[in-house]
């Protein structure tokens, strides 16, 4: 069976199908459309959770009399945690420092600051987990940690962790609902519309049975029938797939144009420039995909003459 | 070649298409079988090409059971029986050229073996100015010359016809018979079924009339009687 002449019937029977390639294609293209506002919501969704995300942190406050080298070896030992992301070192001079600009306008907070004469801050620790859920093991590590390196008393002035906990909690679950209905409203969205594009496929080549009938009477092998089909298949899927993608720039241009407030700073055309290579494989491959794997179990009903 | 042992078939229905059918079909013989509308003539002709099963006996070609032969090895036979029917069955979204050429696509022979025999047929079914007109644009008579076209490309063993003239006027039923009358004479073996006198009294070869699914008459020079 030569390839050449699978390929060149299936163009001619895909060229010269008229409507029903049209429809087959109008069909796969808003299949894929749909599958391609997916993945765009879904990039939203991951930009604002992960924006939520970096807005938690843990902050540890030292007494005053904790020494510099003290501090940055709890802070090796906190960054070589795997639960750990970040951690950033406010000295107290620099807290000093922001203390001020934050009172910039208040005269009597800076005049009783200056009485005092001493600084009366301590340095401190912000402290970013690699996942809001993983604080507790966090915090828990350095209950015990500066249990072990006080010999004398403790040089940790206090934790913020546990009155933020209560938040911390509830943002944790938010994030993992939203995930996970975010992912069931992908599936759910995606299954539909690999269904109805199936159906369609479907009613295109119940158009040729007759066609499929008369080849097997002629002599033909069923895959030298089934072959020309899935490529005319493949072809639709993919052109849908391309046309989906055109489609994708200028609608994305007009929402980021349009909802670049509402979305926390996230711009869809800068995501449709970044990912086009993914968006380019998953929207025609999938458009492909979907077209060979639609075509096949259509044909598949009619070559039993 | 061919034999028909004890063929009998019902339909879901009950009621019986071909019943208790006995025949022999010898290399290059020319069989015309009548018979009224439902007497049979058309399923006894999907029972030789498998598309039907039969209820109870067996189809023998060359000695093989056709309805032993598995679905994914059938088209092998097929390739040695050509098919005409009265409806044509042409491909509609290729062109006559094409039509033909795909019967030798599907039995995998070369481009240069499709190149050089499809234009011959063409001319032999005297369509050779209508290669590229797709079957909507043909008449009737053309379509059926291109469908006899396609069922002779591959030099089959045997040519099944089902009502070739069913759909044709006087002339074109004319020129079809004499066409399947030179196929006959180069050494094929033709099977029709017809309700058309002037057919069969033109062929002058055996006729088997069946009735209500019985082989009533099997004549070796026959004539239309009913």
């Amino acid at each position: 069976m030569s390839t050449r002449r699978v390929l060149s019937a299936g163009a001619k029977s895909f060229a010269r199908g008229g409507v029903v390639s049209f429809a087959t294609v109008l069909v796969m293209t808003v299949t894929l459309g749909i599958i391609g506002i997916l993945l765009v919501l879904s990039a939203i969704l991951d930009h604002t959770l992960a924006n939520i995300r970096d807005k938690v942190d843990v902050n540890v406050y030292f007494v005053t009399s904790a020494t510099e080298p003290e501090i940055e070896e709890l802070a090796d030992k906190l960054r070589a945690l795997p639960e750990v992301a970040e951690v950033a070192y406010t000295s107290r001079e620099e807290a000093l420092a922001e203390f001020r600009l934050r009172h910039a306008g208040d005269q009597l907070t800076l005049q009783a600051l200056d009485e005092l004469g001493d600084n009366p801050l301590g340095a401190s620790l912000a402290i970013k987990a690699k996942d809001p859920s993983q604080y507790e093991t966090v915090v828990k590590f350095l209950d015990e940690g500066t249990a072990l390196t006080a010999g004398t008393a403790s040089i940790v002035d206090r934790v913020n962790y546990y009155q933020n906990k209560e938040v911390i909690d509830r943002l944790t679950g938010f994030i993992r609902l939203s995930e996970r209905a975010g992912t069931a409203f992908v599936l759910l969205f995606a299954i539909a519309s690999i269904v109805i594009a199936l159906a369609t496929v479907r009613l295109a080549i119940y158009s040729s049975r007759e066609e499929i009938g008369v080849m097997r009477l002629v002599g033909a092998a069923n895959t030298y029938i089934r072959a020309p089909f899935i490529v005319a298949g493949m072809m639709a899927g993919g052109i849908a797939g391309l046309i989906v993608l055109v489609i994708m720039y200028p609608a994305s241009w007009y929402v980021s144009a349009k909802l670049a407030g509402w979305l926390g700073g996230f711009s869809v055309l800068s995501y449709y420039l970044t990912s086009f290579p993914k968006l380019f494989v998953t929207l025609v491959g999938a458009g492909v995909v979907l077209g060979a794997v639609a075509s096949f179990l259509a044909v598949r009903r009619y070559l039993r003459v | 070649m061919i034999y028909f042992d004890k063929v009998s078939k019902r339909y879901t229905d009950g009621r019986p298409a071909v019943e208790d059918v006995t025949l022999s079909i010898s290399p290059n013989e020319f069989v015309s079988i009548v018979g009224h509308s439902g007497a049979g003539k058309t399923t006894l002709l999907k029972l030789l090409l498998a598309e039907e099963r039969p209820t109870e006996g067996s189809v023998f070609y060359e000695s093989i059971p056709v309805h032993d032969i598995p679905l994914h090895a059938l088209h092998h036979f097929r390739r040695k029986v050509g098919t005409v029917f009265q409806d044509f069955r042409l491909i509609p979204n290729k062109t006559a050229y094409e039509n033909i050429a795909f019967a030798m696509e599907a039995a995998g022979r070369t481009d240069e073996e499709i190149e050089s025999d499809v234009p011959h047929i063409l001319e032999l079914v005297d369509l050779g100015d209508k290669a590229h007109h797709f079957p909507r644009q043909l008449s009737g008579g053309e379509q059926q010359r291109v469908a006899i076209g396609r069922a002779i490309i591959n030099q089959p063993d045997i040519i099944v016809a089902d009502e070739p003239t069913g759909n044709l006027d006087p002339v074109n039923t004319y020129e079809v018979v004499e066409i399947l009358k030179k196929i006959n004479e180069l050494g094929t073996t033709v099977i029709i079924t017809t309700h058309n006198k002037g057919v069969v009294d033109a062929i002058g070869k055996r006729v088997i009339t069946m009735d209500r699914g019985r082989l009533v008459r099997d004549d070796a020079a026959g004539h239309y009687v009913l």
